[in-house]
């Protein structure tokens, strides 16, 4: 037989966590709803208004599995973010071409928006990397790009590389990578390349297997 | 802990230093037919799925082991789902001296090779899950390099490089991730699908070739060392 007053005091709970997860939920939707509105709010730079600049790409090529640097001159907005997503919109724009090297259909649309985070590195270094002024930028791709790049080892990684390679080299501060499909966290880019880890930009230095 | 590496993703491999001392009695080599089941993989140019590809490349080369003498562990050997965590798991209780992943795509030509592109580590007596093959990496690019020569001994135009894939990432043996891309003439022109019987054949053979060679280079067959 359960005491009356436990009895009420697991009412009490019961109810207090039933209200508490419908408030929760209540501001959850609150604060989605608010981020969907700053978005569509949110002034954007027109790169066509920009002075052109330099700015390098690292280019794959699925023939030879290397990524070779090209410069571009490209009017690029001055916020590290805009200016990340409208390179990577340029290096997917190259992939789309139909005399592509490593043809991936989408072009500068696949890229969603880019953000630029502290990195935080390891918990070991993390106060180093702190003082440091690493960043980590996020890239959220669209679910139509992922659907319809090629499958494959070579060609995913490819695709991996090229674009931590590129941002590595127009915003020096990113060291690490992380993709977003559609907002979420996606297994995997078409089947092989892992989208669940960071990418380290130096992962793109060891990607010859000769080098230990 | 197996039961929970697989069930959460977050675990630990344990390296072979803390396995039991009792050595393998033969050579053991982990064949991984990539895909299978609900994963599909990818689309061929001439319109099999590539999880097809993988498990007839990884039949031929099972069958050419294994009469060269050699202990064979497949993660499937039918169409079945097996994610991950269960090929690295497969490979893992195996104590393989060699773990060989095997893809298939339309794209590139010739064979693709790869190995993780994790940090090389030390090993130690635990290592994370998710990146048990730091302490193989120096193992996993010698046999990359035994596979390289035996592919390019016989004239098949092959591609190197590091990637990330959880499978191999989770493995405590030598592993490669190997990708069978179409046949192509000087002039680019396609002559061989990556699911084309011939085409299999042939790489499976020099695959069994660079293997026979890879295992007369370790010497103490069953001693597995990082």
């Amino acid at each position: 037989m359960i005491p009356r007053l436990q009895a009420v005091l697991f009412l009490i709970l019961l109810i207090a966590s039933l209200v508490m997860g419908a408030i929760l939920f209540h501001m959850r939707e609150k604060a989605h709803d608010r981020m969907l509105a700053g978005q569509d709010a949110a002034p954007t730079q027109a790169p066509q208004v920009a002075a052109p600049e330099q700015a390098r790409l690292f280019v794959a090529s699925d023939e030879d599995n290397t990524l070779r640097p090209l410069v571009y001159s490209l009017p690029l907005p001055s916020d590290p973010g805009a200016r990340g997503k409208a390179i990577l919109g340029k290096l997917l724009d190259l992939y789309s071409a139909t005399d592509a090297l490593h043809p991936v259909p989408g072009g500068a649309a696949s890229v969603e928006q880019v953000f630029l985070l502290p990195a935080h590195g390891n918990a070991a270094n993390a106060a180093a990397q702190k003082d440091s002024g690493d960043e980590l930028a996020v890239i959220n791709l669209k679910g139509s790009f992922a659907a319809s790049h090629p499958s494959g080892l070579e060609t995913e990684t490819l695709t991996v590389l090229s674009i931590c390679d590129t941002l590595h080299a127009n915003l020096p501060r990113v060291t690490e990578v992380r993709f977003l499909v559609d907002g979420e966290v996606r297994e995997s880019l078409a089947g092989h390349a892992d989208l669940t880890r960071t990418y380290l930009t130096s992962d793109a230095e060891r990607a010859d297997v000769t080098k230990p | 802990m197996l039961c929970v590496s697989v069930v959460t993703g977050v675990g630990f491999a344990q390296t072979p230093q803390a396995a039991p001392a009792a050595p393998a009695a033969r050579f053991v080599v982990v064949i991984d037919a990539a895909h299978g089941g609900d994963d599909t993989g990818g689309h061929l140019s001439d319109g099999p799925q590539e999880k097809a590809a993988t498990l007839a490349l990884a039949v031929r080369l099972r069958s050419l082991l294994a009469a060269r003498g050699f202990q064979v562990v497949m993660t499937r050997d039918s169409d079945a789902t097996v994610s991950p965590e269960q090929r690295a798991t497969i490979a893992n209780r195996a104590n393989s001296q060699a773990c060989i992943s095997l893809h298939a795509a339309e794209t590139g030509s010739g064979v693709h090779l790869f190995a993780s592109n994790l940090t090389p580590a030390a090993a130690t007596r635990f290592s994370p899950w998710k990146t048990a093959q730091a302490g193989w990496m120096t193992r996993s690019l010698a046999l990359t390099g035994v596979l390289n020569s035996a592919l390019q001994h016989a004239n098949v135009p092959v591609t190197l490089g590091r990637t990330a894939l959880p499978g191999i990432d989770s493995m405590t043996c030598p592993a490669v991730a190997l990708e069978l891309a179409p046949e192509r003439s000087p002039d680019k022109k396609l002559t061989s699908e990556p699911d084309n019987p011939d085409y299999q054949a042939r790489v499976a053979g020099m695959l069994a070739t660079a293997l026979v060679e890879w295992r007369s280079e370790q010497g103490n067959m069953g001693a597995r060392q990082p």
